[in-house]
């Protein structure tokens, strides 16, 4: 068994060794003015209450967050999958999401003449799209269709790259590549592209975006935008960590219970090898093996 | 049922009863009760059992994930997302699901790193293993078919990828895809299918698996030491031995298993296949699951026609013959010697071959351009080089260590030496 773990560590090593190399090769090859890999720049990695073994939703952040969403991202970006009825696991009472329903219009029908009709929305609704359809969306926004927010905390995440990939699985079991993306991309806006750098027009360039080196999306949010009712700083940097989170839970609603079974499962998984482990060890121990 | 006459005595009436009728539990009792297993087995010979296990809570999970699952390409992507949210417990059995596949894959690859080392798959065990590489292509085809279910981006352009392999051979390939994706490209009916197919192969791997474990209890475990069961002493019971070992060693893979379930549940998966699958916008870099990884680098390695045959065909016929090539392991293999712990070059090159798989893994995730194309052919050169020339001829230049008479001896000069069998320096077969 020992010599097994020796062997997969020279393997591991050797291969770490040869190829790190390649990796920081990788790494050195870009250019300033023309990069060739995205993002340009690796988003920084913000502290978030829901990292970790033990992590959970802070409600008020996820409130606040709540708030940005509807008075600035969703005049462009829809969240299809969400209810309006999860709501109340950001702490609000049945009355307060019924209230916050009714806020939007529905399209339903058709009814018994036969006509489409729209109607308040119910907290069995989902959140309603801004535009009709992708074409739609697309028409307005410049050609490109804002992507719905429904699952982007899990669908955008900078590749961490080697051998901190490796770190990850159980340094800090990080899993929070796509809050700290979009944090990232939302405060990086701001900064002026390096000398040389053509900046296709209509788009804008920020060092965070994964897919090239500007976007159509001009900064959504600035300093003093949304009126925070609990005193929080009304500052781009709060404003976009508290969106992030929001976009966290939208995707992953169920984070907590699945933090907190992981933990009763993994004390009765840990208990119940013990006792194997002793078990093991009786019956064997007149056997020589 | 290994050689041996049956040593159940049914005591009650019933079991009397039932024995004269259909002996089940004679058959039960001879093949996991009585059944004789070498006394010096490791932790590496757990993960059969493991995989045994994996395989069932795959089928498990599944079939109650296919009760709310929607094969249409209108609602794929939303069922499952309906799961996540608004199933009970719907969260868990989808990640148990997809992150069980990656365990049962990591399992499995273990499980056949084992077979090569202890040369588990010579005389008399060749269809044993070929049993096994029978089970290893039935996996890979459930895997691949089950990663488009959720019809994100990579389901779809993945499927879009392997599918068009079958393009490259001429004549016969055009079709072959055809009948694959059922139409000229992937859409509803290539879904439906792979949705079919994908609850039917596991059950064509559990029969499989009857037939692997059938032809296990015919010749018999190997051992680390790689000799033959000689005498009653070289071996113990199944239960309670093996049983109670393989659970705890079960026990620990399930603490990584629900690590990864509870903790890092989309750590192993690609953030675009939480986009809906779009015919029209291709992702950046379209790349298989992890464990197919080493297979990919050696299909993209070849960059270069080879007379007749063009790149593309190349690179298609070395991924298939990579696993092919498993196939004939049991004639390539020269050696008189089973075990590499007595085969000292053997054990080297083998170790290498891990780290070669390890690094063709890492390659596969790269994009193919400069430096990594080299390194993947460097990588897929040794790799068929490790089965073509070094099996075949290290067995015939490779002087063995000197090799105990028994089991028995092998396990009783190990502990009177101090944990150390006589002439081999903390072989693998330490006690664990």
């Amino acid at each position: 068994m020992k010599k097994i773990l020796l062997g997969l560590a020279a393997a591991g090593l050797g291969t770490m060794l040869a190829f790190g190399g390649g990796a920081f090769a990788e790494e050195a090859a870009h250019n300033a003015a023309e990069p060739t890999h995205f993002p340009i720049k690796h988003p920084e990695q913000m502290k978030w209450s829901f990292a970790g073994p033990f992590g959970t939703y802070d409600k008020q952040q996820l409130q606040r967050g709540l708030k940005i969403y509807k008075e600035v991202c969703s005049a462009c970006h829809s969240m299809k999958l969400v209810a309006f009825r999860s709501l109340s696991e950001l702490g609000y009472s049945e009355a307060q999401v019924k209230a916050f329903a009714a806020e939007y219009e529905v399209k339903d029908g058709p009814n018994a003449e036969g006509e489409m009709f729209t109607r308040k929305a119910i907290p069995a609704d989902h959140f309603p799209a801004p535009f009709a359809n992708e074409q739609a969306a697309a028409a307005a926004n410049n050609g490109a269709a804002p992507p719905d927010f429904s699952l982007i905390a899990k669908a955008r995440a900078v590749e961490r790259g080697f051998p901190q990939f490796l770190i990850d699985i159980f340094w800090g079991q990080y899993q929070e590549g796509g809050p700290d993306y979009i944090h990232a991309l939302l405060t990086g806006f701001g900064e002026t592209p390096p000398e040389g750098m053509k900046i296709p027009e209509g788009t804008h360039y920020n060092p965070y975006f994964i897919a090239a080196k500007s976007l159509a999306m001009a900064q959504p949010l600035q300093d003093g935008q949304v009126t925070y009712d609990d005193g929080s700083p009304q500052t781009l940097a709060q404003y976009s960590k508290d969106v992030s989170a929001f976009l966290m839970w939208a995707a992953e609603p169920h984070l907590e219970d699945r933090k907190k079974t992981g933990f009763r499962v993994m004390i009765f998984l840990v208990l119940f090898a013990g006792l194997l482990y002793v078990a093991k060890r009786r019956i064997w121990a007149d056997i020589e093996h | 049922m290994s050689g041996g006459h049956s040593s159940y005595t049914p005591n009650t009436g019933i079991e009397k009863w039932v024995d004269a009728r259909l002996p089940l539990p004679r058959l039960i009792y001879d093949s996991f009760v009585a059944y004789p297993v070498p006394r010096n087995l490791n932790y590496a010979y757990a993960f059969g059992g493991i995989l045994a296990i994996m395989l069932v809570a795959q089928i498990i999970t599944g079939v109650v994930l296919a009760m709310h699952y929607a094969a249409e390409t209108g609602l794929a992507f939303n069922s499952v997302e309906k799961i996540m949210r608004d199933v009970n417990s719907g969260w868990l059995l989808r990640y148990l699901h997809s992150n069980g596949a990656s365990m049962f894959f990591l399992a499995v690859w273990v499980h056949i790193f084992r077979g090569l080392y202890y040369g588990s798959y010579k005389a008399p065990r060749e269809l044993l293993w070929i049993l096994g590489v029978i089970i290893l292509l039935l996996m890979m085809a459930t895997a691949f078919m089950g990663y488009v279910l959720p019809w994100g981006q990579m389901s779809f352009w993945g499927a879009t990828v392997i599918t068009g392999f079958f393009t490259a051979f001429p004549i016969i390939g055009d079709p072959i895809q055809q009948l694959l994706l059922g139409g000229f490209a992937v859409d509803n009916p290539t879904l439906n299918r792979f949705f079919s197919l994908h609850y039917l192969l596991p059950f064509m791997i559990a029969g499989v698996v009857i037939l692997h474990v059938w032809a296990l209890h015919v010749t018999g475990q190997t051992n680390p030491t790689g000799i033959e069961v000689k005498s009653k002493t070289d071996t113990v019971a199944f239960t309670p031995y093996a049983t109670i070992k393989d659970a705890f060693a079960l026990s620990l893979f399930l603490i990584l298993f629900a690590y990864f379930v509870f903790y890092m549940p989309n750590y192993m998966g690609h953030p675009d296949n939480y986009i809906p699958a779009d015919s029209l916008k291709t992702p950046a870099h379209i790349v298989p699951e992890w464990y197919f990884l080493p297979f990919y680098a050696m299909l993209r390695a070849i960059t270069f026609n080879i007379g007749p045959i063009n790149s593309k065909l190349g690179g298609v016929l070395t991924m298939f013959g990579s696993i092919a090539i498993l196939f004939v392991v049991p004639w390539l293999d020269t050696s008189k010697v089973r075990s590499a712990v007595y085969r000292p070059w053997y054990k080297l090159f083998f170790w290498i071959f891990v780290a070669n798989a390890i690094m063709l893994g890492w390659l596969g995730s790269r994009p193919a351009e400069g430096i990594y194309t080299i390194l993947s052919q460097l990588g897929t050169a040794f790799y068929f080089g490790f089965f073509i020339i070094i099996m075949p001829l290290l067995g015939l230049i490779e002087t063995p260590r000197r090799i105990p008479n028994s089991i028995t001896e092998a396990v009783l000069a190990k502990t009177k030496s101090g944990g150390q069998p006589a002439g081999v320096a903390a072989a693998p077969e330490t006690k664990g």
